[in-house]
């Protein structure tokens, strides 16, 4: 992949060579972008900012999953779950406590950390397709208990959570809404990339690679495993908290099995064990749903008679689309960019 | 042997191990003493990496005893075994495939950092100034090892002679006592087995890392032990230099058969 270094460009000490960007170019770039992503909801719509907040709450879930399934190789089922633990925790925090958000958000995702390590204990003895049934468990433990503790939960009726308010200052818009959530993706992407890049990272990815020489060279397997599982759902708690504050009501079917599938999804299609992986993923899974949605309401314009097939085609794509990146493309989104930049990198001489 | 009176650093201790009804050790001992080059041979399927593996926590013995430096390792789980400064590398290469050169060797030095989930997301601070500490360690390994144009490469990617070399340098990274090298000239050519003899001398006599070998290359191991163990079905048959060991005729009719001695003593 992309091992070239640039033409010129010396390392003269190791904090040089350890930087995420490399050269000033891409510094610059992304700079740029922070700043554009800072502009640029001034100019997004009502719906258009609805989207956009959507993908960065589901941007900071999948990060979560991404270390704990793509960097530690612990396939989890039960992300959505965890997700909604987080809603719940913060959710009552602040609406039946009397929390302020600013303490209630790590808060939920301290709370949901917790739960995450409980039902991460299983991963010392199960791999693979057994832990996966392991956490599928875990989904819907915790899915009765959203539905059946209702002193806590509201039930099925739902738990009203206010919009965040920081002093007189409240949130309640989505602009506002979207100066939090991608401040917050901002700084739990530098987190998680600084974690990865570390002594904790560096002993996931070795469990994951391999977990008897990992042991072998000091790493304590159960630490690590429930340290993932606790990073993991910390992040879901984040994200599940910025959901439910924004939706102002939270119901259990907010954060079934579905979601929890659709957030290793998001990873499989953007990268496992890649950062960016999560971004793309989140970004491609949220949406997808939208084009299909523009897409048969174009096609449903002019061909009237297929309106009503539109809802199962729409899922049938969805489907296919999933099948073709797994086929094609299995090591994701971010996989395929490094291809495209090392392309580019020695364009047109390639050798 | 001035060895002989030493307090053995390692010391294996009538160890028993085995797989349902199958023996894998048959109350083997011996003791392991500071400095040395010491080399397990045998035939396949003598035990040997099985003694390696009850050594690092991975199998457990029925019977017997292995401590080192006076304190029984049976009950520690591996990760503790290592940090008392045992470290190993495998038969069969097992690197972190998808890792580089380099952060294999950082995850070496794990049990040597500090930084934790908060310090290493914050970065800044201690864990950067503990991850360029460390990787000026790995740096000298890089050099040592000569593997300087490959520190960035992911390990997945190389050639078999350089997984191997990186294992070593995994191991090493460390900062081992005692160093345990599991067949690290299998399957190398004459050149890169000389580099790894060359390597294993190295640790030995400027690292001050005591060096326990399995390996079946008789050329090697004659010439860089100091003191030689053969097993043979989990038996076993001799410690000694490499001198009385082949001169040991119970060691040859095992190992060899009968006839071959000319070319044993090579």
């Amino acid at each position: 992949m992309s091992n070239y270094g640039v033409c010129g460009d010396y390392k003269v000490t190791y904090q040089e060579d350890m930087e995420i960007f490399q050269t000033r170019f891409v510094k610059g770039w992304l700079y740029g972008f922070i700043v554009f992503l800072y502009v640029i909801p001034l100019f997004m719509g009502h719906y258009a900012l609805y989207v956009t907040n959507q993908i960065g709450i589901a941007i900071i879930g999948a990060l979560g999953i991404n270390i704990l399934t793509g960097y530690t190789g612990q396939i989890s089922l039960g992300h959505g779950a965890f997700i909604g633990v987080g809603a719940y925790a913060s959710g009552y925090l602040t609406a039946n406590l009397g929390f302020p958000f600013w303490i209630a958000l790590p808060c939920a995702g301290a709370v949901t950390a917790m739960f995450g390590m409980v039902f991460g204990i299983p991963s010392l003895r199960l791999k693979g397709l057994y832990l996966a049934i392991a956490t599928l468990a875990a989904q819907f433990i915790i899915e009765y208990l959203m539905v059946h503790m209702e002193f806590i939960t509201n039930g099925v009726l739902g738990l009203l959570v206010p919009s965040p308010s920081f002093g007189s200052f409240t949130i309640d818009t989505d602009l506002r809404y979207y100066y939090l959530v991608f401040t917050l993706v901002i700084v739990l992407t530098i987190f998680a990339k600084n974690i990865v890049r570390t002594r904790p990272g560096r002993a996931f990815i070795a469990i994951r690679d391999r977990y008897i020489s990992a042991e072998v060279m000091g790493v304590n397997l159960f630490k690590y495993k429930l340290l993932a599982f606790a990073v993991s759902s910390f992040y879901a708690g984040i994200a599940g908290s910025l959901w439910a504050h924004y939706v102002t009501i939270i119901t259990p079917e907010h954060f079934t099995i579905g979601v929890s599938v659709e957030y290793l999804a998001m990873i499989i299609i953007g990268g496992m064990g890649h950062l960016l992986g999560s971004i793309y993923g989140a970004v491609f899974m949220v949406l997808l749903p939208e084009v299909l949605r523009l897409v048969s309401d174009i096609v449903g314009g002019y061909l009237p008679e297929v309106v009503n097939l539109m809802a199962a085609i729409k899922e049938a794509v969805f489907g296919v689309i999933i099948i073709a990146f797994l086929i094609y493309e299995p090591e994701g989104l971010a996989h395929r960019w490094q291809m495209i930049k090392a392309y580019w990198k020695l364009w047109p001489f390639s050798y | 042997m001035v060895h002989e009176q030493k307090q053995a650093m390692l010391d294996v201790d009538n160890v028993f191990l085995s797989f349902g009804g199958v023996n894998a050790l048959l109350g083997v001992s011996f003791g392991v003493h500071e400095g040395e080059i010491f080399s397990i041979i045998g035939p396949n399927g003598a035990g040997k990496s099985s003694l390696f593996n009850s050594i690092s926590g991975l199998y457990r013995p029925q019977r017997g005893d292995i401590s080192y430096k006076g304190q029984s390792l049976l009950k520690l789980p591996p990760y503790k075994i290592t940090a008392l400064g045992i470290a190993r590398t495998f038969q069969n290469i097992e690197l972190f495939k998808g890792m580089t050169v380099l952060d294999n060797l950082m995850l070496g030095r794990h049990i040597l950092m500090k930084t934790g989930i908060f310090s290493g997301g914050v970065f800044f601070g201690k864990a950067l100034k503990e991850e360029l500490e460390h990787r000026r360690r790995c740096e000298d390994i890089i050099d040592f090892l000569e593997i300087e144009h490959i520190r960035k490469k992911p390990v997945g990617m190389l050639p078999y002679g350089l997984q191997k070399r990186l294992e070593l340098g995994r191991a090493l990274a460390l900062e081992p006592e005692i160093l345990l090298v599991d067949e690290p000239m299998a399957g190398m050519n004459l050149e890169e087995t000389e580099d790894m003899a060359r390597f294993l001398l190295d640790i030995n006599q400027e690292r001050n890392t005591t060096v326990v070998l399995i390996e079946h290359d008789m050329g090697v191991v004659m010439d860089i032990s100091d003191r030689v163990a053969v097993l043979d079905f989990g038996e076993l048959l001799a410690v000694g230099t490499p001198k009385d060991v082949q001169e040991n005729p119970a060691v040859v009719k095992a190992y060899l058969g009968e006839e071959d001695m000319d070319d044993f003593r090579r």
